[in-house]
């Protein structure tokens, strides 16, 4: 299939890879921020392919992990109001939030669909007059153009009963949050895909800048990836950490300007509250004042209760790249798949769920 | 269903009196006609010789209608599929149909043609059955409930329980067809694909398998769950291991692009008319060639075999040349956020 056989092409996977054996001589740790190189990596065994000096580390790149009990409580406690609708994504359905899970108050009677895109959202709230239909916006800069999108639509036809509850959360400043907290000794990132091909790569400046961490925007094939190893290695082997693009086709420096005009036309950076790493200071969006008609949070008087963590689930330092799924008691325990007791293992993406499902022998 | 004064299901037609009797009379029996179901005693009755398969499912497919099927030919190719995969010859079905009242009589018609062109096609009988019409809103539209009888020749022994190291492994044809199909139709989720569902009657090419090779030991559909699903059941039923070639498994282009987009594996994608065979190595040739004969194994590939390594569990070497966990799937197939 043509973009997709060339970078999963065996002989050049296997020219890259001895490559970086050649190139790298010092022990490096390199996180990949995104849930989706996550993925890659664990299911095309490109681990087991580097050398020993390259160490990878999962991050905290995937929204459905990083979406705070607290928060999760706030979608079910809305869900239980009456006439209303929810509309979400569907893999947020089976988190487990502190009491309950979106699935759970659905099998209950609640009326909670799964959605693919915001359009399809609008177009419920169009069919439903006489009800509010709540979109859970969650997703980083990647999902949030075409939430906003969605509003301004909304405002535009003057569809009064569509909300937005926005738990988005923005990449950079988490990073530098991490980076900040010295936990863990990083060398090299590599950056998110999708979300710089809307932000751009310059967001990612400051990490090389005033971290003296290798920066490489990297795809999504196995091929980007071993391609973006191989550029921090020559990076770091060379002692000149900067931010380099591999994944051209999608990325362009400045970004993807109309994506970001949505964005800040409709939301304004908020704090957020990440899971596993705290309130994270203008980490998330929320609907900018000429938008808070459309605020699930301010537009409806729903009460989510106490938060109740789970005991003994490490996805918060799991997310923050300080232990692996590994390392957690409850792995393959009593947290599985099809009983989730941490975001980490719901979602396709997050690193608990690739280890467990595509972890070598 | 010209027959009727009617467009819709009504309730009545299924309470037992005149309007289900000229359902029953002028709609099912005629498509249907054999001699066993004309009868339309309470039971139909057989003989049988031999060692007999007998299965059950239910059908609750959402749409009812998809590109290269509809819920009626899902319906009688599942149960002949279940009936092959034992290895049996397939003979007589039942069907129960659980009808939303308001339901068109015209799309009636339509599922009721195609359960008689597959159990033609697969050469079985339907030689019993039940209608109940519900309230709007108790089903969605049309469930269908069949069960099925075959009879199992001398000699022949398939399980999922049968697989032994060495085995190969062969596919009849490229995953992913009827789950892509299905879901390009979906409500909220329709995108335009050429991909049509694999849905078909399996049980021709199992018994030009079965006329080749004594030595096939397992035979299994992968329905849902998909391939993964199924060669992990062998596995841990069988107690052994199964290694996999990401290389060799024929997925086409189309499914791939469908499963780039939604974030699915082509291998948890459902099949309706794919079947996965362990069959002793020096027998594998032979029977893929035989395979490949027939219009429903021409893209037949071997794609793995059975080791005594890793029992219970699914490995695949992956185009890299590294190897991963196959695991089953878990709960919904659901597409990913981002």
């Amino acid at each position: 299939m043509k973009f997709i056989d060339e970078f999963r092409d065996a002989d050049l996977a296997k020219a890259v890879i001895n490559r970086v054996r050649r190139n790298s001589k010092r022990h490096i740790r390199l996180m990949e921020f995104c849930g989706g190189h996550t993925v890659t990596i664990m299911k095309h065994g490109i681990r087991q392919l580097l050398p020993e000096t390259v160490e990878m580390l999962s991050g905290p790149g995937c929204p459905v992990c990083v979406t705070a009990h607290q928060d999760l409580d706030k979608a079910i406690a809305l869900s239980r109001e009456p006439e209303v609708i929810i509309t979400s994504f569907g893999d947020m359905l089976r988190v487990p939030g502190s009491y309950s899970s979106l699935q759970r108050v659905r099998a209950d009677g609640a009326d909670i669909r799964i959605v693919y895109s915001t359009l399809d959202a609008l177009q419920i709230a169009r069919g439903n007059g006489d009800k509010s239909v709540v979109f859970i916006g969650i997703g980083f800069e990647t999902t949030a153009p075409t939430i906003a999108a969605s509003v301004m639509q909304a405002k535009e036809e003057g569809i009064e009963n569509y909300y937005v509850l926005s738990l988005h959360k923005l990449c950079p400043p988490v990073i530098k949050a991490l980076l900040d907290s010295g936990e863990v000794k990083l060398d090299g990132l590599i950056c998110p895909g999708h979300v710089s091909a809307v932000i751009g790569s310059r967001p990612w400046d400051f990490a090389a800048r005033d971290y003296g961490i290798a920066c490489v925007v990297a795809g999504f094939e196995p091929l980007d990836v071993l391609q973006s190893v191989e550029m921090l290695v020559s990076q770091l082997e060379e002692g000149e950490p900067k931010v380099e693009i591999a994944y051209r086709r999608g990325v362009r420096p400045e970004g993807n300007l109309r994506a970001q005009e949505l964005m800040s036309t409709v939301f304004e950076p908020s704090p957020a509250y990440w899971r596993g790493i705290g309130e994270v200071p203008e980490s998330g969006l929320r609907l900018r004042k000429e938008y808070q008609a459309f605020d699930a949070e301010l537009c409806f008087n729903f009460d989510p209760g106490p938060t109740l963590e789970p005991k003994g689930c490490i996805c918060g330092d799991i997310l923050r790249g300080v232990k692996t799924p590994l390392d957690c008691k409850l792995f393959r325990g009593a947290c599985t798949p099809e009983h989730p007791v941490g975001p980490c293992m719901v979602s396709s993406e997050g690193s608990c769920a690739s280890y467990y499902h595509y972890e070598s022998l | 269903m010209r027959a009727f004064n009617e467009e819709k299901i009504l309730l009545a037609h299924g309470s037992g009196g005149k309007l289900g009797h000229d359902l029953v009379e002028k709609g099912f029996v005629p498509a249907f006609d054999n001699p066993l179901l004309s009868k339309l005693d309470d039971s139909a009755v057989f003989e049988a010789r031999g060692r007999l398969a007998f299965t059950t499912d239910s059908y609750i497919v959402t749409p009812i209608f998809f590109p290269g099927g509809d819920i009626g030919k899902l319906a009688v190719c599942g149960t002949v599929n279940d009936l092959a995969m034992s290895g049996a010859v397939p003979l007589y079905l039942s069907l129960s149909f659980i009808i939303e009242e308001g339901f068109l009589l015209s799309d009636l018609g339509k599922i009721v043609n195609s359960i008689k062109d597959a159990a033609e096609e697969a050469g079985v009988k339907i030689i019993t059955g039940d209608t109940k019409v519900v309230n709007k809103g108790s089903v969605d539209k049309l469930f269908i409930n069949t069960a099925g009888v075959g009879v199992v020749p001398h000699g022949v022994e398939i399980s999922g329980s049968n697989a032994k190291p060495g085995d190969t492994l062969i596919l009849s044809g490229p995953p992913g067809h009827h789950g892509i199909a299905v879901m390009s139709e979906r409500e909220g989720l329709k995108f335009a694909t050429q991909v049509k569902s694999d849905c078909a009657p399996l049980n021709r090419l199992v018994a030009e398998m079965l006329e080749v090779s004594g030595d096939i030991h397992c035979l299994r559909d992968p329905t849902r769950g998909g391939l993964a699903t199924t060669l992990n059941e062998f596995a841990a039923q069988s107690g052994v291991g199964i290694l996999i070639y990401e290389d060799w498994i024929p997925v086409r282009d189309e499914v791939q692009a469908a499963c780039e987009m939604l974030g699915f594996d082509p291998l948890y994608v459902a099949n309706e008319g794919r079947l996965v065979a362990a069959v002793a190595p020096d027998d594998a040739e032979k029977v893929l060639k035989q395979m490949r004969q027939n219009k429903y194994g021409t893209e037949a590939a071997i794609i793995g075999d059975v080791r005594e390594e890793h029992p219970g569990k699914v490995v695949m070497r992956t185009r890299l040349g590294a190897s991963r966990i196959v695991d089953m799937l878990v709960g919904e197939l659901l597409p990913r956020i981002c």
